[in-house]
């Protein structure tokens, strides 16, 4: 009889370690009513755990080239764990507020980053799918958390309806790409692909096709972003926040590996597809959120202009490219975490307060929260010294070296443009006199996110060298 | 140098706006004195600069060099040059005359507007040292938070529509240019530097796009015609101390800009669109000059008038040649002064009144003669009278267009006239004709606002009588530029310096 060699498992311990935490959360939850009140705590221990665990891991290709442990992988594993941290902090603070008392939603968190730290890893296009529906079905569940309210619950049925409809293309895609080169081992494709010629095969490009629908759907670019606005919305702001950052980010992850590493000899074609595809998140996500009233419908506006931009460095075709959407989603998880920061602080019981009007004035009333948001939004129109510009920068720098010039003529236009809208926010914060009378009040927990934020988006933006040094570094394989 | 001075001249006043956080936001009047200290603490320190510059060489001084983002090869890169210097001293005394004109005109977020005035300050110092393009558009840009926020906090009824149209032509502008940087740094050896930039020979095709890009950013900034709509509006609506700021040194960055950048880095380039740099100089003054005698508001008149003037710093500019270029830059020196004290003046007047319409005024010179004599002063420096710093900078630039093309200096002289014409005739609007009844028993000007012009008269007079004293420090730095420029072979069009 085989024994079973451990030893072959050490690359998957911070994912195991996760899935304890997520069912000892559970556990804690059901049995042991007193520690209630220290989930959240408990939650972000063990992400915090888990994080020091990830960034120790040794390079190590695991399961036949399945899983993956590269500098890459890590990269975007400390985006997932950081945006789950920051997710849980808020929420801490959200269950203060609204009275929400759920206990599973610690735990749905905690899957879902296993969910992500799956995806980042993934070698293989089965292992892939894997950690993707993971993180999906927590995902759904999450959105409609709010269950007494109509548009949580309607958010999540559309975005669980979408979100299978776009997994089916994904997996068609990919049984095609199975069916033409016989492995779903993504080096392996790279290798078969190359070796037979294959790179015009229309059959092979039609498959690509679906699978860059899939991730697109899951990116949120144009033309998949319909579900996008109405989610966004719906969600409990705090789960608006973490989907925004983090399963975004993991998707990006996949996305750049399978393009990359999948199919690098097709580059020309997916190349150009994605240049267009980006122009027009771009033109979609900041043009739609000018019109906007509602800030949380401006940010979820936003993030699909962000992920326009965060295709930019995809596209490009090359390492500098990639590490420049790394940077860019790292930096974006702090930007959006921490506007996403405010409208929470904002909202009260009964209330949300996500109307632009709700923000007249509010320098008077609330100085350092205007001030917080003030920042974000520069960072997040690409203003320097925030770190909002830094990661714009390097994401032109790579598509201007790629020699994607007109796409970027494009995406600087329509980052002007965006200028407006983010800007409304703050000339209604210092430039209006107020009108309601806003009340809130600090906890540990927001104070905590809105401190990670500013730290992120102030240091990142005055000292960038350590983070675009390393993402130059996390390089595909290394 | 082992002092860094110029870091400490461009982080002194952002830590020194940030330390403004601490107090108290109701304790106004300690808030004011800390920010005049803080301004004059960084004159102070400004001084070491203007005894310890050395005249004699081309080459950047009190250089600093430390890596900042090592993977992309980016410096934290600082010096100056005779072109640079002026413009550093011009800001820090802006900067200490703006607070004061603040003192009591601004009464709404007093903790605010002193720490944006500030960080202000330190950003378009740091966009005059910077040596690398990546540090200097990080200035160039960050420059516009504080702006954005002070003409749209502080400013005037249509404040947010002029704010706002002010970051946006802006914004435009540079981020065009960020394009033009990055594909800089494609083509001229992956550096940011921009003194490696001007060793490297660019394709002609790819310098006229540059060239492009960068007027983009420039041109919005001078203002140029035709972009130059945002001027008037934010003139207009901003605050006093805005107003002169942005007349006094952030409109001459984007002179200051093609001085640095454009110029040097691509030389071909800025030969070939000579012709069209001066038709568009030539349209600004003529046309800013026409429009300004249309204006029925104070300060837009004195906007358009600035438009007319950066028309004869551009026109200087690209005569290319010493006498244009050295009178090109000390006109933005002496515009920054003559229309920054102009601004004053009616920052002055606007708080006694709070009415910019100039039917509103009439025979001031009788309640305000002391007044009435300062204003009289500038606008005889602003329409270049002989013995004023106006002259000088006038002068030279119409000496240098009219050796190399007579017929710009012909249009640009009807400039001067149409200059004469309408400043001549807001004075007598606003001082000589019946005394308005608005205007009755307005107090005269007080001990805080002399002291506030009295440097301004200084140096109108001393630029006037004695510009040496400031032409002597740019004298090699631009022969240098001219160099780079026409390729050190062209000395015809460079012939010695006359001086009146």
């Amino acid at each position: 009889m085989n024994m079973i060699n451990w030893a072959t498992f050490e690359p998957l311990l911070p994912e195991m370690l996760l899935v304890c935490i997520g069912l000892a959360l559970i556990c804690l939850d059901l049995f042991v009513e007193k520690t209630r009140e220290l989930l959240p705590w408990l939650t972000v221990l063990g992400c915090v755990t888990v994080l020091g665990m990830v960034i120790g891991e040794r390079n190590v290709t695991a399961f036949g080239g399945m899983f993956l442990t590269d500098a890459y992988a890590v990269f975007f594993k400390v985006i997932s764990l950081l945006s789950v941290i920051m997710a849980t902090l808020m929420g801490e603070h959200y269950r203060r507020v609204h009275g929400l008392r759920h206990g599973e939603y610690y735990a749905l968190m905690v899957f879902a980053a296993t969910g992500m730290m799956v995806m980042a890893s993934a070698g293989d296009l089965m292992v892939l799918y894997l950690g993707l529906e993971l993180m999906a079905l927590s995902v759904y569940c999450l959105v409609g958390m709010n269950k007494g309210e109509g548009r949580s619950t309607e958010a999540a049925i559309k975005y669980f309806l979408m979100g299978v409809f776009a997994s089916a293309i994904l997996l068609y895609g990919m049984s095609l790409v199975y069916g033409l080169t016989g492995s779903t081992t993504i080096s392996e494709i790279a290798r078969y692909t190359a070796a037979t010629g294959l790179t015009e095969n229309p059959a092979l490009l039609a498959a690509l096709g679906l699978i860059i629908a899939g991730f697109c759907f899951k990116v949120a670019v144009a033309p998949f972003h319909f579900w996008t606005p109405d989610v966004y919305e719906g969600a409990p702001t705090v789960i608006t926040a973490f989907m925004s950052v983090g399963p975004k980010a993991a998707g990006f992850a996949v996305f750049g590996r399978v393009l990359l590493s999948g199919f690098p000899e097709l580059q020309p074609h997916w190349g150009s597809l994605l240049a267009t595809l980006a122009l027009l998140t771009m033109a979609v996500g900041n043009l739609t959120a000018l019109v906007q009233t509602s800030i949380k419908r401006m940010l979820a506006y936003s993030a699909i202009a962000h992920a326009g931009y965060s295709l930019l460095g995809v596209l490009a075709g090359t390492a500098d490219g990639l590490s420049a959407t790394m940077s860019y989603l790292l930096i974006y998880g702090f930007m959006n975490m921490g506007a996403f920061a405010i409208l929470v602080l904002l909202s009260s019981r009964g209330a949300h307060h996500e109307s632009l009007d709700d923000y007249r004035g509010l320098a008077k009333s609330h100085p350092l929260a205007a001030a917080l948001m003030l920042v974000f939004m520069f960072s997040l129109t690409g203003i320097p010294p925030t770190a909002g510009f830094i990661g714009k920068f390097y994401l032109l720098r790579a598509a201007l070296g790629a020699g994607y010039t007109w796409t970027v003529i494009g995406a600087v236009i329509f980052s002007a443009i965006s200028a407006y809208f983010y800007l409304r926010v703050v000339r209604y914060m210092y430039m209006s006199e107020p009108e309601g009378e806003l009340d809130f009040s600090y906890t540990p927990g927001i104070s905590a996110v809105l401190g990670l934020a500013l730290l992120g988006v102030v240091g990142l933006g005055l000292l960038p060298g350590t983070i675009i040094g390393w993402a130059a570094s996390a390089l595909l394989g290394q | 140098m082992s002092i860094p001075i110029l870091s400490t001249l461009i982080f002194f006043p952002v830590a020194g706006g940030l330390s403004l956080l601490m107090v108290d936001r109701n304790k106004t009047h300690l808030i004011r004195m800390m920010a005049l200290i803080i301004g004059l603490m960084e004159m102070l320190i400004s001084l070491p600069l203007f005894f310890l510059f050395d005249k004699t060489t081309p080459r950047m001084q009190f250089t600093e060099l430390t890596p900042w983002i090592p993977a992309l090869n980016i410096n934290y890169s600082l010096g100056i040059d005779g072109i640079s210097i002026l413009f550093i001293l011009l800001t820090g005394l802006v900067t200490v005359l703006s607070i004061l004109v603040s003192w009591e005109a601004i009464q709404d977020k007093v903790k605010e507007f002193f720490i944006a005035l500030l960080v202000l300050e330190g950003m378009i110092i740091g966009v005059f040292c910077a040596l690398d393009f990546f540090l200097f558009y990080i200035f160039w840009e960050a420059m516009l938070i504080p702006m954005f926020l002070i003409i749209g906090i502080w400013g005037g009824p249509k404040r947010i529509y002029a704010t706002v149209k002010f970051f946006l032509y802006t914004l435009v502008g540079s981020l065009l240019m960020l394009v033009g940087i990055i594909t800089l740094y494609y083509h001229g050896g992956q550096t940011f530097d921009i003194r490696e930039l001007a060793r490297h020979t660019y394709s002609p095709g790819l310098q006229m796009l540059l060239f492009w890009a960068m007027f983009a950013a420039f041109a919005v900034k001078v203002p140029m015609w035709p972009v130059h709509t945002w001027l008037p509006d934010a003139h207009t609506e901003a605050p006093a101390a805005g107003s002169v700021i942005l007349a006094a040194v952030l409109i001459k960055m984007g002179a200051y800009g093609f001085l640095r950048f454009s110029m040097p880095i691509l030389p071909d380039a800025t030969r070939a669109m000579m012709i069209p740099m001066i038709v568009l100089s030539l349209i600004a003054i003529v046309y800013g000059a026409v429009i300004c005698l249309a204006q029925t508001d104070l300060k837009r008149l004195i906007a358009y008038s600035s438009v007319s003037h950066m028309g004869f710093i551009t026109l200087g500019l690209y005569g290319l040649n010493t006498q244009g270029v050295e009178g090109g830059i000390l006109q933005m020196i002496n515009h920054g002064i003559v229309t920054g004290a102009l601004f004053l003046c009616i920052g002055m007047i606007y708080e006694r009144t709070h009415t910019r319409v100039i039917a509103d005024y009439g025979g001031l010179a009788s309640t305000m003669p002391l007044f009435a004599g300062f204003f009289m002063l500038f606008t005889m420096a602003a329409v270049g009278l002989p013995a004023t710093n106006g002259f000088i900078g006038e002068f030279l630039i119409l000496l240098g267009s009219f050796i190399n093309r007579p017929w710009a200096a012909f249009f640009a002289a009807t400039g001067l006239v149409l200059g004469a014409w309408y400043m001549l005739w807001l004075f007598q609007r606003i001082f000589f004709n019946p005394v308005n009844s608005k205007v009755v028993g307005l107090a005269e000007l007080n001990l805080r606002e002399i002291v506030i012009l009295l440097p301004m008269v200084a140096l109108v007079f001393w630029i006037g009588l004695y510009p040496d004293s400031l032409l002597s420090f740019m004298h090699v730095s631009v022969a240098h530029l001219l160099d780079q420029v026409h390729g050190g072979a062209d000395a015809v069009s460079r012939v010695a310096v006359v001086l009146p």
